[in-house]
């Protein structure tokens, strides 16, 4: 398949299937790649004979052929919890899920709040990453919710935006001010909406399932509280909010009402909570711990439609490792967190395969939306540009196996399952980054 | 019938004929703890390991008391469970324990579910001895065996259950059992203590004792916690004991052979005032003396393979 190594960064995908979500492109192409960079998109490109031995030709037939993905919402681990996850093994994930840029979240050791913290990531990333790292800084410094970070240099050390996730910012007036500061330096303000003396002590969704088995419950309440305050003080402020891992049907409502009256607002969901159910923790099981928990059916309906008509923008994984140290332990004291770079793409696409999202939605999902939320130059087919490209098979059938995954961790509640469609190659700037064959 | 189980975990996956079986043998064994030698030969040689990470006494006592007179050999190992407390796992604790080759653990855990997750890394039996707010399913089953025993029968009862619900184990076991059994089961208290979307288990709610008394051929009155006022769930403890405190004159408007139970440790003068606890309608002590005969019907039934 591939003609040899000689010539870095010459492509040409031939005869795949080619999503480009941003302009609505969905046609059987030929994609070329000439020095790491997008030449173009043609039906058919003859090539010269004489160029043939420079440029690796690669049979997509079958194959999705699309921008690869941007994950605007991950944990890297790196500083401070390097057993969990490093930015090396997080970026070797992340290009075996097809993504080429994830965006890092601050609650690291120590946090990500200053232009120093940001930097060891960015150089990390360029030294030893296998894919582009977005650095998301904390809103206020050590995620204590007492001053505001320097978002200025924060910015100009390379953070594309910044959040309180992890440990949400409970004063309004700090929100306040921080949608106001970051617009002043275009930075974009993401928040995990949890009402902490809501989610107090809770460890699953609470209904039904946690009274049954005596564990305290998190309620819908906790969330679309903190949804509906941020909304507000985004209307009151005009500026940009994103809402991050978005998980109950009155956090769908709630955006999708703003939206209409103006409100500058975005949103994300997680695989999980449009997939997983709460009933799934009869068995105590660690793996279903996460925060925000996973919700009812009724839930993962309206995150669906949420999903379909375009309330809620983008899929993101919040990839939160953790090692067994934390996971395999009494349910009260385990650590909240699922994996999903190595499991998002099947799941996604067994929302097109249930007609929920056609293949082109499907995709913005994980590529243009996240990245324009984030002002980032990935998930898109630019010509001239260097060249992202991840070509997917959606059909293949195999039983997910997480000990095979380049994470650090496993925690991975799909391990096992059987899944439809896989990432089969990623392309990060031209070069192979990832491949299954 | 024979009893199959590896674990007794919970009275919600058990069959009605399992409990049937279980309250059987816990008659017959019974009369053992009359003798003036109270003990039987039926575990000699079985070791048993009481495995507390909560603090209890009554309910440790209970299972050794019923462990020995089986003739088991029982060990006792109390911890703490704090999260905090950083050191060796209870997964470790207990493979370490397990390659001593015991036949029983007895377990009790201040999280939701430990029993359960142990029950799956041991090829020992286990007990649940109550787990966090989960199951108590010895408790309930010997309240089950008292209410049978003065009453008869389970079916068509009416069971009024006081107090804080939603930090119960012995209230959801109950439930739980109760329901299997065919008897009615109503839940009191301020909203504040009953947890949310319980009559999905099959239970009326009432936030009126008065209302839910006249009724009720049991009343079984759970402890209130002093900690439940800190926690935003009461004003105090004073108001708690005028709304549902059970005591004489509500006593009143019940039925001439109600029946008054406490899991205990009782709160005297909080939830149930001390004329009721000693009073004629008490069986609390019954409850006491049918817990040992239970537990001992539980190890002869698990120490059996
Ligand atoms: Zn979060």
């Amino acid at each position: 398949m591939v003609n040899g190594e000689e010539h870095e960064g010459n492509w040409i995908l031939r005869n795949g299937r080619v999503l480009d979500p941003e302009r609505g492109l969905d046609k059987v192409c030929d994609v070329l790649v000439l020095g790491g960079r997008l030449v173009d998109i043609s039906p058919h490109f003859d090539l010269p004979s004489d160029r043939l031995s420079e440029i690796k030709e690669i049979d997509a037939a079958g194959k999705w052929v699309v921008p690869a993905f941007v994950d605007m919402h991950v944990h890297l681990r790196e500083p401070g919890e390097e057993y969990k996850e490093t930015i090396e093994t997080g970026t070797r994930a992340a290009v075996a899920g097809g993504y080429a840029a994830v965006a890092c979240m601050p609650n690291t050791r120590p946090v990500n709040d200053c232009a120093a913290v940001t930097e060891f990531i960015l150089d990390r990333a360029r030294t030893r990453g296998s894919c582009h790292v977005c650095p998301v800084g904390a809103i206020t410094s050590g995620l204590k919710g007492e001053n505001l970070s320097e978002f200025g240099e924060l910015r100009d050390s390379g953070a594309v935006a910044v959040s309180d996730d992890g440990r949400p910012v409970m004063s309004s007036m700090m929100m306040r001010r921080a949608l106001e500061y970051a617009k002043t330096f275009g930075l974009l303000v993401i928040s995990h909406a949890e009402d902490l003396a809501l989610s107090a002590g809770g460890l699953m969704n609470e209904g039904p399932i946690s009274t049954l088995l005596g564990l305290r419950g998190i309620p819908a309440a906790a969330e679309e509280i903190m949804i509906a305050r941020d909304l507000i003080l985004a209307e009151t402020t005009g500026c940009r909010l994103h809402v991050a891992h978005v998980s109950t049907e009155g956090s769908v409502r709630l955006i999708r009402e703003a939206r209409k009256r103006g409100i500058p607002v975005t949103a994300e969901t997680a695989p999980h909570y449009f997939t997983l159910t709460d009933d799934l923790l009869m068995t105590f099981d660690t793996v279903y711990k996460v925060n925000p928990p996973i919700r009812t059916s009724r839930d993962v309906q309206a995150i669906r439609e949420g999903l379909a008509d375009g309330t809620i923008d983008a899929i993101a994984t919040d990839h939160a490792p953790h090692s067994a140290v934390e996971k395999d332990t009494e349910f009260e004291y385990a650590a909240n967190g699922i994996i999903g770079l190595e499991s998002a793409l099947p799941l996604i696409l067994a929302l097109v395969r249930e007609g929920i999202l056609s293949p082109l939605d499907a995709m913005a999902k994980v590529s243009c939306n996240p990245s324009r939320i984030l002002g980032v130059p990935f998930g898109r087919f630019r010509t001239g540009a260097a060249a992202c490209v991840t070509i997917v098979d959606p059909d293949i059938s195999y039983v997910l196996d997480a000990d095979s995954f380049f994470s650090k961790s496993r925690n991975c509640p799909f391990h096992g399952h059987t899944m439809q469609g896989q990432v089969v190659m990623t392309f990060v700037d031209g070069k192979l980054a990832f491949s299954r064959i | 019938m024979s009893f199959k189980r590896k674990d007794l975990l919970g009275i919600r996956d058990l069959e009605v004929d399992e409990i049937e079986h279980i309250l059987e043998m816990a008659a017959s064994l019974k009369e053992i703890n009359t003798r003036t030698i109270k003990k039987v030969p039926t575990l000699r040689g079985k070791t048993v390991i009481h495995l507390f990470y909560e603090p209890s006494t009554r309910t440790r006592t209970s299972f050794d008391i019923a462990a020995k007179r089986l003739s088991a050999d029982t060990y006792s190992i109390t911890a703490s469970a704090s999260s905090l407390v950083k050191g060796e796992t209870l997964l470790d604790t207990l493979k370490n324990l397990e390659a001593m080759k015991p036949d029983i653990f007895v377990i009790r855990h201040t999280a939701s579910g430990t029993p359960h997750r142990m029950a799956r890394h041991t090829s020992a039996s286990v007990i649940n001895a109550g787990d966090g707010m989960h199951e108590h399913p010895s408790q309930a089953l010997l309240d089950m065996m008292t209410i049978l025993e003065h009453k008869k029968r389970l079916e068509g009862l009416n069971v009024l259950i006081v107090g804080d619900i939603t930090h119960s184990r012995v209230a959801r076991s109950n439930i739980w059992g109760l329901g299997k059994m065919g008897a009615k089961v109503i839940l009191c208290g301020p909203k504040t203590l009953i947890p949310p979307e319980i009559e999905s288990l099959g239970v009326q709610v009432c936030y009126r004792v008065e209302e839910a008394i006249a009724d009720a051929d049991v009343i079984m009155v759970l402890r209130l916690q002093k900690e439940r006022q800190q926690q935003m769930l009461l004003p105090s403890l004073r108001e708690y004991s005028i709304y549902y405190g059970i005591n004489r004159e509500r006593l009143g408007k019940a039925k001439q052979d109600v029946l008054i139970m406490h899991p205990g440790p009782m709160n005297r003068g909080v939830e149930i005032s001390p004329d009721v606890a000693d009073g004629p309608h008490s069986v609390i002590l019954d409850q006491v003396t049918n817990g040992v005969a239970v537990r001992m019907a539980l190890l002869y039934l698990l120490g059996q393979k």
